[in-house]
């Protein structure tokens, strides 16, 4: 899942300080299963900011509403009555969904409340750990499930580098070396192999904004609003 | 000949090479490249110039070669995949040989957070294996990355690091087996310190063949100090210290723990020389270059040959 963390208080107070009536929209999936802008965070940062602003003298009127997705229009239909209302909006959803949020209301500041941190797996609850860069260009196949360029440090293709320290990355003895890791994953699958043959250089896939587009489905002329 | 640089012609005339190191200032002066040098000339075959090294901001490690080129020594280019794309890294060799630069070294680079800039973003568009191979392509075939034909092929000696130490001990000559594949023509070691894994290494890397696809140089930095052995076991990644050395320089006093260091680096050059499928040493007197000529000297390593 997309993984998030709520933003320092007074980042969010300073964001949205000249604004008198502001609406806190929540995402009712990825962020809020990752405890940083589901439901109980809008309501933990809703009465933050109202005692904030009743503290600094510059009261504001808040609302707050927290929808299934930020990232689908079905969903962020729900605001059009409402954002009128409004003359700003704090998202506390993902940047995908924040930007879907802006693009519906362009009229409106929409400002962010978390930090969008990457695609990672839950480990425990309130503990997640990146996995994925969604590069476009998966690796997996051949380096034992495990990607280098999420887990090394340097992203690299034919790892492990000189830094490589007792199973461990040379950044932080605590971070383990993925190449270390790949290498034993591969040994105890008999695919050593997989990493003799030099890896060329990757076309990357990351550095244009991309669209996706499944096999039998088309682009409409115009999208819907 | 590939690159007609001094090492090469060194390396390929069976003689046994020795390389120095030499780290660019943190500033513009020129002249710290020069009094550096000035300890080196004559004294080593090519000189390692470092390029950011430890991910700090230096003078760029081709502005410090072009100096070094000047003073009459030849620079062995290193170029990490930190700081550059493939594009800066392929104009980069190309100016580098315009401007008489023959041997280049292709390293990773060490991570952004260990320097004065580590919020910095890490390049890595390509890794060291993928620079080796680069280099080779633009060399031999006279072709970019891209595949787009250059004009005015780069002639250069290509160089790359290797662990003999890091774990898994037993993959460590497979890597090395990988940057043959990919094209480089000479390696330079990682420190060596732990000497029976080193002859257990060179064995396996004798008995694949490998000493005999490329140059082999062992890389040897002498401990100035109980403090800077303590520092390389406990605090350098990748770095095998045994602790016999550590041993032997605390039998000795303080003032003399510089020349103890000394002794273990020439009884290790005298092994170097003896070792099949040793090629040469190369020297990384860490902010020691003042010492290189005793040291050179000592090791029976003058004079240099002319080839």
């Amino acid at each position: 899942m997309i993984v998030a963390k709520r933003k320092p208080f007074d980042e969010i107070m300073q964001l949205v300080k000249g604004h008198k009536k502001v609406l806190v929209v929540g995402c009712g999936t990825c962020v809020a299963v990752c405890l940083a802008g589901g439901e109980k965070e809008v309501a933990v940062l809703a009465t933050e900011l109202d005692m904030g602003r009743k503290l600094a003298n510059n009261p504001v009127e808040l609302g707050s509403i927290t929808l299934e997705r930020q990232c689908d229009r079905e969903y962020l239909a729900q605001l059009d009555g409402m954002v009128k209302d409004y003359d700003a909006l704090i998202s506390m959803a993902c940047g995908v969904g924040i930007q879907f949020l802006a693009e519906r209301f362009p009229d409106k500041p929409v400002f962010p409340a978390v930090d969008t941190c990457g695609l990672a797996v839950n480990q425990d609850v309130g503990w997640y750990e990146e996995r994925c860069r969604s590069c476009g260009r998966c690796v997996l196949g051949l380096t034992g499930g495990i990607c280098p360029v999420t887990m090394c440090a340097k992203g690299l293709y034919n790892g492990p580098c000189g830094g490589t320290n007792k199973g461990s990355c040379e950044i932080n003895a605590d971070q383990p070396c993925a190449w270390f890791n790949i290498y034993e994953r591969l040994k105890a699958q008999g695919r050593l192999d997989c990493l003799l043959k030099v890896q060329p250089p990757q076309e990357w896939k990351d550095t244009t904004p991309r669209t996706l587009i499944q096999p039998g489905y088309t682009k409409p002329e115009k999208a819907k609003t | 000949m590939k690159s007609g640089s001094n090492l090469e012609k060194v390396l390929t005339a069976g003689h046994f090479a020795f390389t120095g190191e030499l780290g660019p200032p943190r500033g513009a002066h020129a002249e710290e490249v020069r009094k550096k040098a000035v300890f080196l000339k004559g004294r080593v075959d090519s000189v390692n110039i470092t390029d950011n090294q430890t991910a700090m901001v230096r003078m760029a490690s081709w502005a410090a070669s072009l100096i070094l080129i000047q003073e009459g020594l030849e620079p062995n280019y290193q170029m990490v995949c930190r700081d550059r794309n493939r594009l800066a890294m392929q104009a980069d060799i190309l100016g580098a040989c315009a401007l008489g630069i023959r041997n280049m070294l292709c390293l990773s680079g060490d991570h952004c957070q260990f320097g004065d800039h580590p919020t910095a973003k890490g390049v890595f568009d390509i890794d060291s294996m993928q620079l080796i191979s680069t280099v080779k392509k633009m060399r031999d075939e006279g072709k970019f990355l891209s595949g787009a034909d250059l004009d005015g092929k780069p002639q250069i000696f290509i160089g790359a690091a290797s662990n003999p130490f890091a774990d898994p001990f037993e993959w460590r000559v497979h890597r090395l087996a990988k940057k043959i594949s990919a094209g480089v023509d000479f390696v330079q070691t990682q420190c060596i310190y732990n000497m029976a894994k080193f002859r257990e290494f060179i064995r396996q890397a004798n008995d694949m063949g490998l000493t005999e696809k490329a140059y082999i140089l062992a890389g040897v930095t002498p401990m100035k100090s109980l403090g800077m052995a303590k520092y390389m076991k406990g605090k350098v990644p990748g770095m095998d210290v045994p602790d016999e050395i550590i041993s032997r320089l605390q039998g000795v006093a303080r003032d003399k723990q510089a020349e103890e260091g000394i002794k273990i680096a020439l009884e290790q050059i005298a092994e170097f020389k003896e070792m099949k499928g040793v090629h040469g040493v190369h020297l990384m007197a860490i902010e020691w270059e003042h010492r290189v000529p005793e040291i050179a000297e000592r090791a029976g390593m003058l004079p240099r040959p002319k080839v």
